[in-house]
C-alpha cells in the first residue's frame, strides 16, 4: 500500500512541476486542472499513510517510530502527523490542497494573473515535495519490521494536540497561496482592487486557523504541561506568533489595497512575508538551533534545507518585489488623519511587535555567536511587545470611526477624554481599594475600551439600532475580532496578575490552602489505560458552600518509557482551579504527594477571546450575498 | 497632502516608532537576557548581582536530594566537570525526568547566602534530553 502512496508523490511532484511551468505560461485551464488532479492523488498518498498508522503496519519505518499497537485508534491516526515526516506529508497535502482550491473558487476574469497564481503554487508544492521525497520520506520501508512500535511521544496523544498540527498547517501553508498571488500581481504589476478582494479572501483562509492552531496549541501547553500558564514565549510558540501578526498586518492592509488601491506595495511585500515567517517559524523549530521546551523532531541537516528554501523563495519574492513594487499605482490621496493614517499605524505598531518577538527569539543565537549563553524570557517580551501592541490599540477605538481620505475629527477629543477618564479611573481604583499593580489596572481599562470601542462602532454605523442586524458581514467580522481582542486583553490580565499557586506536600488526609479553596488530599490510586498506567490523586476542594473533586494523574506510557503529567481543573465560573499531581516525597519516613496548585481567574474568556477572533475571520470569509452600504463608504 | 508630505511623514512616524522599539529593546536585553551559569563558570566569573534573574545548568549530584518545608521545597547540589557546585533550591513540582544524576536546568537568582533559588526547573520530556548548552559529564567527574 505504501508503496502506492509513495509511487503517487512521485506523480504529484511531476504533476506540480508541470502546473508550475504551465501556470507561468498563462494556461490557467489546464493548470487549474492538473491542481486539482494533483490534490485527489496527494489525498490518495495520505491516505495510503493513515492507512499504515491505522493498521499497524510496522514494516513502514515510520509507523514502527511513532505508533504502537496499543495506542487508542483517534491517536493513531493523528500519528500521522505527529511526526517530522508526516507532518511535512501533510504540509505538502494543504499546499496542494489550496492549489487546487484557488483552481476551483477563483473568479478574478483574468486569466494569465490566476494561472501564473497557480503556476507558483506549483512550484512552491515541487518543493515541499521534493523536500518530502528527498530528505524525509515518510514512505520508507523497514526491513526486518519489529514486532512492536516505538509509541507516539505519550505528550502529544491528547484531542487537542491531535487537531492543532492541521490546523496550524492550513494558517502556515495558507499563507503560500498569499505568497503566491502577491508574485503573480507583481508579475503583472497589477496589485490594485481586483487583486486585494482576492487576497483577502486567501488571507483570511490562512488567518483563520492559524489563530484557532495556535489556540489549540496555547490550551494544550495549559492543561498539559502542569505549569499553569498559557504562553511561555518559547520559541516554537513565537514562530507561530510572528506570522500571525504579519498575517493580522496584512488583514487590515489589504483593506486599503481593496478599497481605496493604496498601500499597493507595502500589501505585497506583507503578503510575500507571512509566508517567508511560516518558513522561518518551521525551520527554527526543525532544525534544533534555538532550544525549546517542546521542539519535536530536530535535526539540522533537515534545517539547512528548509533555511536553503527560505533564502530561495525569499531572494526570488523580494526580487521581484524591488523591481516591479516602484512602478505600481499609488490609490487615492490621503492625509494621516484618515482611515488610511489608521490603518498604517495599525501596520506599523503590528510589524515592529513582530519584530520584537524575532529579535527575542534570535537574540539567545546571536549572543551564542560572540560566545555567550543567554536566554530570554517574559520579562523582555512584557517590557517590549506588550507595551507597543497596547499603542495601537488604546487607539483603535478612535481612529476606527475615521472615514477614508480625511477624517472629520470633530467628535475624537470627545472620545479620547472619555477613554483617558476610562484608564484614570481604572488606575486610581486599582491601587486604591483593589490594590492591583498599575499596568495591569492600565491592562483592564485597555480591554473594556476595546471592547465598549467596538459595541460603540457597530452602534455609531448602523445609525439606528434596527439597522444593527443588516450592516455588512465584514462589519460584524470586524466588530467580533475587535471584542475578541478585548476580552482577551482582559482575560490575560486578570490571569496574569491574579493568579494563585501554591505547592502543597499533602500526607493521606493532609489539606493546604489556594486562593480559599481548602484542598484534602483522599486518596492516591494505582489505575491503567489503554497503553499507560498512572497513579491518580483524589483532592477534595471545598470553599464556602462549594465543593469540587480533583483527580490529577501522573501517567506513564511504557511503550515511549515516559511520564506525563495530566492536570485536573475545575471551572468554578470565575476561575480555574488547577491541579498537578507531582511525584511522592519522603519526608521524615511519611509519603507525601506534591501537588501544584493553582487558581487562574477568567481563563476562559482569554479564550473565548482568540475564538471570537476566529469566529470573526471566518464571518468575514462568507460570501456575503447582498451588500448594504454602511453608514459611510 | 501631497503624496510625498505623506510617505515622509508615514516615514517618520514608522521611524520613530522603531527607533523607540530599538531602544526599549535594547534595555530589555540588558535587563532581560539570562546569562547561563554552570558551576564552573560560577567559580570562574563570580556570582551574579543578587536577585538578578539568570540561569543555572548541571547534573543533580547523587544522594544530595532533600526536602524541607514538610516536603513542598526541595534542595540538591548541581554538579559538572569542574570541582565547583550549586546549592539549588526549588519549591514545587519536580519535572517528570527529573532524577538524581540527570541533567537540569533552572531559571531563577542567587540569594545572598549564594544558594540558588529556582522559579522553574526544566528537565525536557524526553530521556535522551541532555540540556543543550551542557557537556556530557565525565565518567567519574
Amino acid at each position: 500500500m505504501i508503496e502506492f502512496g509513495h509511487f503517487a508523490a512521485f506523480l504529484v511532484l511531476a504533476l506540480s512541476l508541470a502546473q508550475g511551468v504551465l501556470g507561468l505560461r498563462g494556461e490557467r485551464r489546464l493548470a487549474g486542472h492538473i491542481a486539482i488532479a494533483a490534490f485527489g492523488l496527494m489525498s490518495l498518498s495520505f491516505l495510503t499513510l493513515i492507512n499504515a498508522f491505522v493498521t499497524s503496519d510496522f514494516s513502514v519505518a515510520l509507523v514502527a517510530n511513532n505508533s504502537h499497537t496499543l495506542k487508542p485508534m483517534a491517536y493513531k491516526i493523528a500519528g500521522a502527523w505527529g511526526n517530522h515526516e508526516g507532518s511535512m506529508a501533510l504540509w505538502c497535502l494543504v499546499t496542494i490542497g489550496f492549489g487546487a482550491a484557488a483552481a476551483a473558487l477563483m473568479r478574478t476574469g483574468r486569466d494569465v494573473f490566476e494561472a501564473r497564481a497557480l503556476g507558483i503554487q506549483g512550484l512552491l508544492a515541487t518543493g515541499a515535495l521534493a523536500y518530502l521525497l528527498f530528505a524525509s520520506s515518510p514512505y520508507l520501508r523497514l526491513d526486518p519490521a519489529p514486532f512492536q512500535g516505538a509509541g507516539l511521544n505519550p505528550l502529544l496523544q491528547d484531542p487537542a494536540l491531535a487537531i492543532h498540527p492541521p490546523m496550524l498547517y492550513l494558517g502556515y501553508v495558507g499563507y503560500s497561496f498569499v505568497f503566491a498571488l502577491a508574485a503573480a500581481g507583481l508579475m503583472e504589476g497589477r496589485i490594485d482592487r481586483v487583486w486585494a478582494k482576492e487576497a483577502r479572501i486567501w488571507s483570511l483562509a490562512a488567518f483563520v486557523p492559524l489563530t484557532l492552531g495556535i489556540a489549540l496549541g496555547s490550551y494544550w501547553a495549559y492543561y498539559e504541561l502542569g505549569w499553569g500558564g498559557w504562553w511561555f514565549w518559547d520559541p516554537v510558540e513565537n514562530a507561530s506568533l510572528m506570522p500571525w501578526l504579519i498575517g493580522a498586518a496584512l488583514l487590515h492592509s489589504v483593506v486599503v489595497t481593496e478599497k481605496r488601491e493604496g498601500f499597493a506595495a507595502w500589501t505585497a511585500l506583507l503578503a510575500v512575508l507571512a509566508f517567508l515567517f511560516s518558513i522561518l517559524g518551521a525551520f527554527l523549530v526543525r532544525s534544533g538551533v534555538l532550544t525549546s521546551v517542546h521542539a519535536f523532531a530536530v535535526d539540522p541537516e533537515r534545517g539547512t534545507l528548509l533555511l536553503m528554501g527560505l533564502l530561495v523563495y525569499g531572494s526570488f519574492a523580494l526580487g521581484l518585489f524591488a523591481l516591479r513594487a516602484p512602478k505600481l499605482e499609488g490609490g487615492k490621496a490621503w492625509t494621516l488623519v484618515s482611515r488610511e493614517g489608521a490603518l498604517m499605524a495599525n501596520n506599523v505598531v503590528l510589524i515592529v511587535a513582530a519584530l520584537t518577538v524575532l529579535l527575542g527569539t534570535l537574540f539567545p543565537l546571536i549572543a551564542e555567536a560572540f560566545g555567550r549563553t543567554v536566554s530570554v524570557g517574559e520579562p523582555y517580551f512584557n517590557l517590549t511587545f506588550v507595551p507597543i501592541l497596547a499603542l495601537i490599540l488604546i487607539l483603535l477605538p478612535i481612529v476606527q470611526a475615521w472615514a477614508w481620505g480625511k477624517a472629520d475629527v470633530k467628535g475624537w477629543l470627545r472620545w479620547a477624554g472619555g477613554g483617558a477618564a476610562l484608564v484614570l479611573a481604572f488606575v486610581l481604583l486599582g491601587i486604591g481599594p483593589l490594590d492591583i499593580p498599575v499596568g495591569a489596572a492600565f491592562g483592564l481599562a485597555v480591554g473594556v475600551w476595546l471592547v465598549f470601542g467596538a459595541a460603540w462602532e457597530l452602534k455609531r454605523r448602523a445609525i439606528t439600532p434596527g439597522r444593527v442586524f443588516k450592516l455588512p458581514r465584514r462589519v460584524w467580522s470586524m466588530t467580533l475580532a475587535h471584542i475578541g481582542v478585548g476580552l482577551f486583553v482582559i482575560g490575560a490580565v486578570v490571569e496574569t496578575t491574579g493568579r494563585y499557586e501554591a505547592t502543597l506536600a499533602l500526607p493521606q488526609g493532609g489539606t493546604g490552602e489556594v486562593a480559599g479553596w481548602v484542598l484534602t488530599l483522599d486518596e492516591v490510586r494505582a489505575i491503567e489505560g489503554p497503553n499507560w498506567y498512572a497513579d491518580r490523586a483524589v483532592l477534595t476542594a471545598r470553599k464556602g458552600g462549594q465543593r469540587a473533586i480533583l483527580e490529577p494523574m501522573k501517567r506513564f506510557y511504557p511503550a515511549a518509557m515516559m511520564p506525563t503529567t495530566e492536570t485536573a481543573i475545575h471551572k468554578t465560573g470565575t476561575g480555574d482551579l488547577y491541579a498537578a499531581l507531582g511525584e511522592a516525597r519522603d519526608v521524615d519516613g511519611e509519603t507525601r504527594w506534591v501537588f501544584r496548585v493553582y487558581f487562574n481567574p477568567m481563563v476562559d474568556l482569554l479564550y473565548l477571546g482568540v475564538v471570537l477572533i476566529g469566529l470573526g475571520g471566518l464571518l468575514g470569509l462568507w460570501p456575503s450575498s447582498r451588500q448594504v452600504k454602511p453608514a459611510e463608504a | 497632502m501631497r503624496a510625498r508630505t505623506r510617505r515622509l511623514y508615514t516615514f517618520a512616524i514608522a521611524a520613530l516608532l522603531v527607533i523607540a522599539a530599538v531602544v526599549l529593546a535594547f534595555f530589555a536585553l540588558r535587563e532581560n537576557a539570562n546569562l547561563f551559569y554552570t558551576p564552573e563558570i560560577l567559580a570562574e566569573k563570580g556570582y551574579p548581582a543578587e536577585g538578578r534573574e539568570v540561569k543555572v545548568g548541571g547534573w543533580v549530584e547523587p544522594g544530595s536530594l532533600a526536602y524541607s518545608d514538610g516536603g513542598a521545597t526541595m534542595q540538591f547540589t548541581v554538579i559538572d566537570n569542574s570541582p565547583a557546585t550549586i546549592t539549588v533550591r526549588f519549591t514545587g513540582v519536580a519535572p517528570d525526568l527529573f532524577r538524581e544524576g540527570q541533567g537540569v536546568v533552572a531559571n531563577g537568582s542567587f540569594g545572598p547566602d549564594g544558594t540558588f533559588t529556582a522559579r522553574q526547573l526544566l528537565a525536557k520530556h524526553d530521556e535522551n534530553y541532555q540540556p543543550r548548552e551542557l557537556k556530557p559529564l565525565e565518567a567519574g567527574g
